[in-house]
């Protein structure tokens, strides 16, 4: 038994209409724990999830607040909705904190059982302020309206044995181990600023801890800084009506609609049962979109090694209900099973990968040009024991290979390590150097925007040429997904609050393929409305997923089949039938309008969130070098005459890609305007007062911050 | 000449929606199509036959990121 440092007892109350009506307070610094009310004020303008996530955030920072202050909160929630078990994907747990990477607010969601046991257990949020001096295990026990603070002991560092420790010491047999849920993160986010948070669930079919990733912006970083090396929940007894729906019969007619549909449809759909996101890999090679060696071009040929096939055929475990909370039939948490290590601490071992995701295959894959599953599976395994993001992961260290292969780094420079694309040793051996805090993996765990001042600083690089080619916004680094022959895609990554996440818009077929939003007046409707209709899945603790990843058989047909009006409207009755208010789709827009503009304020107030802090790294909008042009000459000559009208035959290859680059940043700026303009602020990002006024968010806080900027 | 997704595309005699499909290489298999406004279901993408100025909409029901 650990060391109990501080207990507190707390009364088991029912949930009402979604909603506990109280939040927790653990100062992990003074060992403070208390309760707060949740105000119907919280609830008419954040809702829950992010929402309450960015309010208390709000009140626990001040702009000087950085990552590693005492005062930075990891702020995390499900939402009114969220662990309902009739319809799927309603198992997330939203994440805020300000980031190690970009100084502002980062928000993040995860599937794994944390956030609705967290709710059943009596809370709607929890926030963790302070920093301990020793290493902490907090435990709350929603059965028994427990919570302690313990010393960690001896427990081990790395997310697959810490979660099968802690699950093994707080289940109460093998049928109670699927009620504990631990979250943690992995050595390498004591060294790195990408460090993530894994959140675990227990698989019953394959008797083993599973986890997924709240992975952007460095929550496992801060979560060690604050020296917490694990946070438990413990809440036996899931069932249907623990939110206490007002109307639970509307709720089970629609889950069961939805459930024959995935039933009946997703095989001849995204077969997202049989591969889950990765099953879009080859059709992002397809159409040029596949980020290859650091975003150079958008497929390789080697990319059917990666295919989704190989990794049904050869390595996911097929026929296992592989969901990530009770009732989820899309059950696209695949994972490979007695997969073999060949390196690192745990070579040898055979061991569980949960995945890949598409972003796993894409970034660490095709991004690092390393066409080998087992590559995948190998860096994916490590990534999510270590605690590292994959996504920044994989775009730094494809930003660290094309530096050496460009001459802008050298192997010496790099401790020796041969990080050329495709050499998959140099790479993983990169992941072990951020888990031991070694050689150059300290360097690359700075982040890409870091790396990009050290390589120019300390090795000579070329400062232009690295931040054409480092792909980041804000600090963040990109998700896996080309944009170059996207516009709106463009501002899809660019103009968003946290940063490049593809979780706001993603529009790249919509715009670049099928062609319907030509305009920028169509581009800035679709980055309004978007972001928006996909921020409400955060205040609610919904996973995006079983929006348009499975779509009714004649969605089709209807006028507007990328918004899947049918699962749009699953989500308004869903929520009026949770919280027995009567809100419509339009009002659904304005519950999201009012966090989205609430987060870009509270970036300015932390001394971002301006037009300067959208910018775009080339590599994003256009082709940076020779190499890329001449890869895709017949497309670019073809757009220097049908867009500018200009005869590239009378040009140097310097100056096509000269007057590429002005036609690209050109359409990115107007973009910029008409989107600005959409979104009701002025034309340097600012929300202007009068679009606060009109969607409830004329809160004096709010004014004081945005009027010095007006 | 025909458009496809608004965009100009040479046609021929005897063209078919499966036909447009094939030229514009869109492999992804979850598709909507539309001819000057009508839908088209997957089972007459082989018969339907494009006629010169016909608007095609292929549009890719794809739910990405």
């Amino acid at each position: 038994m650990r060391k109990v440092l501080r207990s507190y007892d707390y009364k088991l109350t029912r949930i009402e209409k979604g909603y506990n009506n109280r939040s927790l307070y653990i100062n992990v610094g003074d060992l403070r724990i208390e309760e707060k009310e949740v105000t119907q004020f919280m609830k008419d303008k954040f809702i829950g999830g992010k929402g309450f996530d960015l309010w208390y955030l709000w009140h626990a920072v001040t702009p000087q607040t950085r990552w590693d202050s005492p005062e930075n909160e990891i702020v995390m929630s499900s939402g009114p909705i969220g662990g309902i078990t009739q319809y799927p994907g309603t198992g997330k747990t939203l994440l805020a904190a300000i980031s190690t990477l970009t100084d502002i607010p980062i928000d993040s969601n995860v599937g794994g059982y944390f956030g609705p046991l967290l709710k059943f257990s009596g809370w709607d949020a929890l926030e963790i302020q302070g920093k301990s001096e020793n290493d902490l295990v907090i435990v709350i026990d929603g059965n028994k309206g427990h919570i302690s603070i313990e010393d960690a002991g001896d427990l081990p560092y790395d997310t697959h044995l810490l979660t099968e420790a802690l699950t093994e010491e707080y289940a109460e047999n093998e049928d109670d181990k699927r009620s504990v849920s631990v979250v943690c993160t992995g050595s390498a986010a004591e060294h790195t600023l990408v460090g993530m948070l894994n959140f675990s669930f227990y698989d019953t079919f394959r008797k083993t801890v599973r986890v997924k990733q709240a992975g952007r912006g460095g929550l496992g970083t801060i979560f060690r800084n604050k020296h917490i090396r694990a946070l438990v929940v413990k809440f036996k007894g899931v069932k249907g009506n623990l939110n206490n729906p007002a109307d639970v019969a509307t709720i089970n007619r629609i889950g069961v609609k939805m459930h024959k549909q995935i039933h009946d449809l997703d095989d001849k759909q995204n077969g997202m049962r049989k591969i889950g996101t990765a099953n879009t890999v080859m059709i992002m090679n397809q159409y040029d979109l596949l980020p290859t060696r650091n975003f150079q071009t958008g497929g390789d040929p080697e990319a059917y090694r990666i295919a989704p096939e190989v990794f049904v055929n050869e390595f996911l475990t097929q026929g296992i209900h592989d969901g990530c909370w009770y009732g989820c039939t899309i059950s696209c948490s695949k994972a490979a099973d007695n997969f073999k290590l060949r390196t690192g601490p745990y070579a040898g071992q055979c061991v569980t990968v949960d995945g890949p995701e598409y972003e796993n295959a894409a970034g660490l894959g095709a991004n690092l040009g390393c066409f080998d599953p087992r590559h995948v599976l190998e860096a994916n395994f490590y990534c999510d024991t270590y605690g590292l993001d994959i996504i920044s992961t994989a775009t730094m260290m494809a930003f660290v290979m094309e530096c050496y292969e460009r001459g802008q780094i050298t192997r010496e420079d790099m401790g020796g390590l041969d990080l050329r694309f495709g050499n998959s040793d140099a790479a993983l051996e990169l992941l072990h150097q951020m888990a031991r805090g070694e050689g150059f993996g300290l360097i690359v765990g700075q982040g890409t925007r870091k790396m990009k001042k050290i390589f120019v600083e300390r090795f000579g690089a070329d400062e232009q040429l690295l931040n054409d080619i480092g792909m980041e916004n804000k600090g963040l680094e990109y998700s896996e997904y080309m944009p170059k022959e996207s516009l709106a895609q463009q501002g899809g990554f660019a103009l968003t609050n946290k940063g490049p996440q593809h979780d706001e818009a993603w529009l790249i077929f919509m715009d670049m393929v099928n062609n319907q939003i030509p305009t920028f007046e169509d581009k800035a409707y679709a980055l309004y409305y978007y972001p928006m209709f996909r921020t409400w899945f955060g205040l609610m603790g919904l996973c995006k997923l079983p929006w348009n990843d499975i779509v009714p058989a004649d969605n089709g047909r209807t006028e507007t089949p990328a918004k899947v009006p049918e699962h749009v409207q699953n989500y308004v009755d869903i929520y009026n039938a949770v919280t027995g208010q009567k809100i419509d789709k339009e009002e659904l827009i304005i519950q999201s309008e009012r966090v989205y503009n609430f987060q870009r304020v509270f970036n300015i107030r932390m001394g971002k969130g301006l037009r300067e802090h959208d910018s775009s790294p080339y590599r994003a909008l256009g082709p940076v070098t020779r190499e890329e042009y001449l890869s895709r000459e017949e497309r670019y000559d073809n757009q220097l005459r049908e867009q500018q009208g200009i005869d590239p035959t009378t040009m140097s290859l310097e100056e096509k890609l000269a007057a590429t680059r002005a036609y690209r940043e050109k359409q990115f700026k107007l973009l910029t305007d008409a989107v600005y303009k959409r979104r009701g602020w002025t034309n340097n990002g600012v929300p202007t007062p009068e679009h606060l006024k009109e969607i409830g968010m004329d809160l004096p806080m709010l004014l004081e911050v945005v009027e010095p900027h007006l | 000449m025909i458009k496809v997704n608004t965009r100009d595309h040479p046609w021929q005699e005897g063209m078919t929606v499966r036909g447009v499909i094939e030229e514009k290489k869109f492999t992804f298999r979850h598709l909507v199509v539309r001819v000057n406004g009508n839908f088209i279901p997957e089972d007459q993408y082989e018969h339907h036959v494009i006629n010169d100025g016909d608007n095609v909409m292929v549009i890719h029901l794809i739910a990405g990121g």
